[in-house]
């Protein structure tokens, strides 16, 4: 990669430049010419969430000359507690044009393209084709395995990062001596068996902990100093604070990057990844762990509104409700329903024994997870149960607007 | 031998991060994590027994799939398995 940025005439610094950078000027293993890489550089940031707001915002303030930015999302208030880049006055922006701000607000100097647009396969070799280095800071599966593609195809390094709760990866995927993520992967979990929802958050300062590693490997690639992660996979684990790499192989049989490729273009990563298609009427997340609306009866389950259920309960009708969410979120907010965890409810499905043959109302937060429950407590045998759609946050929204929603 | 749980499966173990089973092979040590912890075991193998795609397992720093006894590997009381799955993080339903 480096050999590309030597072969164009490096940029030169303004004197305001030489002074913004000197720390790194006075370090022989950038210099000068190190840095004048930078800011030839083009890097481009897929995600501007908890990942990309941190590395995007260190390699704005190191020089890199153009960063490019990949988000369709705008700003919510729940995405400031680890998206640094954003900001509250931001709220409610695209976030590329949020992000914009606190990038040249940092770096007047640095050049910001924005890609308001969701990655797909139909515009992601023209988006990539332009950029020297990619980094895949995306929160699912689709995005990954088409920005590793991609990448493959283009012979564009990844610096790859990802987040679960309290743990990291990281490596440098796409280069021609090292593996891909498919060489890692090949393919991706199905959606019933990603981790539950209830297991989902992350906490705030870990994609900061990840997205600078990121913004260190992607450094390192533009300068052509030290040992980048190509090869080898980092684990950080935050709570235990211990940091880990693996090495990792060059699969020979890998379908994108081994030596007889069966994937010689994009595909349908939606398809692959056995989602539906992203609607515009949600995120991603909704997409694949298919949050159900306002449809009547779905797999064979009736779904029942917040208007319904409160008229059932304000008329004392003999229901049985049933919360499915973690004891945690019970205490953020709750409709006094007696409570068993989705994960629990094939276990603790005795504990319902008097209510098989009453009319049984589940609901969670948004509607996903009781939709599973409802069809396993079907499954157990019980006559009459629904889902409660929406979840508590239509509850929040429709009948008890003082209710808090998260 | 440990065997390090990854966040995503630790709901499967009772929040343990790391179990201790006795030694013999890599195949002999999962039979019984899995009979220990039933519910592990759709999430680290297709139901032909097959470890899953989405799945890695290192024993110390080698992936098992390029040990040349692969699962049939023996192991020491001494030496580490870590599972690692594919993550995807943020989400938050």
């Amino acid at each position: 990669m480096p050999t590309t940025i030597e072969e164009i005439v490096l940029p030169k610094l303004s004197n305001d430049e030489i002074a913004r950078y000197s720390r790194h000027l006075i370090l022989p293993e950038v210099g000068m010419e190190g840095q004048q890489k930078l800011k030839a550089a083009k890097v481009l940031c897929v995600g501007t969430g908890g990942l990309g707001a941190p590395l995007a915002m260190y390699l704005a303030a190191a020089g890199v000359g153009t960063i490019g930015l990949v988000d369709f999302d705008t700003v919510d208030a729940s995405n400031l507690q680890r998206q640094i880049i954003h900001s509250t006055a931001t709220v409610g922006k695209l976030k590329v044009d949020s992000a914009e701000i606190m990038l040249k607000g940092l770096n007047p100097y640095l050049n910001v393209v924005k890609h308001n647009t969701m990655l797909t396969s139909a515009n992601a070799l023209e988006i990539l084709k332009d950029y020297d280095v990619i980094a895949d800071g995306t929160d699912n599966f689709q995005t990954r395995y088409l920005v590793n593609d991609a990448c493959v195809l283009l012979n564009k390094p990844n610096a790859y990062g990802s987040i679960f709760r309290f743990e990291g990866q990281a490596s440098v995927f796409g280069t021609k001596e090292g593996p891909c993520y498919r060489c890692l992967y090949p393919e991706p979990p199905p959606p019933g068996l990603v981790p539950s929802c209830a297991e989902g958050g992350v906490l705030g300062i870990l994609p900061g902990l990840v997205g600078v590693i990121q913004a260190t490997e992607t450094i390192k690639l533009i300068l052509g100093i030290g040992e980048p992660l190509i090869g080898r996979l980092l684990l950080v684990d935050a709570l235990g604070m211990s940091f880990r790499t693996l090495k990792l192989r060059k699969n020979p049989d890998c379908p994108v990057c081994g030596p007889s490729p069966t994937v010689t273009e994009l595909i349908d990563y939606d398809q692959f990844c056995g989602i539906e298609k992203p609607t515009s009427v949600g995120p991603l997340e909704v997409a694949r762990d298919k949050a159900v609306g306002d449809h009547p009866i779905v797999e064979g389950i009736p779904q029942i509104t917040v208007e319904e259920l409160k008229r059932k309960l304000d008329a004392k009708e003999d229901i049985f409700v049933l919360d499915v969410r973690e004891p945690h979120e019970y205490l953020i907010a709750n409709l006094g329903a007696p409570q068993i965890p989705l994960g629990e409810v094939e276990r603790r499905v005795s504990e319902l024994a008097a209510q098989k043959n009453r009319e049984v109302i589940v609901h969670c937060r948004s509607g996903a997870r009781s939709q599973k429950a409802a069809l396993m407590l079907k499954q157990a045998g019980f006559t009459n149960v629904s889902n409660l759609a929406g979840g508590i946050l239509a509850w929040a929204d429709k009948i008890d607007p003082s209710m808090p929603k998260y | 031998m440990k065997i390090h749980i990854p966040t995503p499966l630790r709901s499967y173990t009772g929040g343990l991060e790391t179990v201790s089973i006795p030694g013999g092979t890599v195949d002999a040590v999962f039979q019984q994590l899995t009979v220990k912890y039933p519910d592990l075991k759709q999430h680290l193998f297709t139901p032909e027994g097959k470890l899953r795609s989405f799945v890695n397992v290192y024993l110390n720093d080698d992936d098992i799939r390029y040990l040349e006894s692969k699962q049939e590997t023996a192991v020491k009381d001494t030496d580490e398995l870590t599972i690692i799955p594919s993550i995807a993080g943020g989400m938050n339903l």
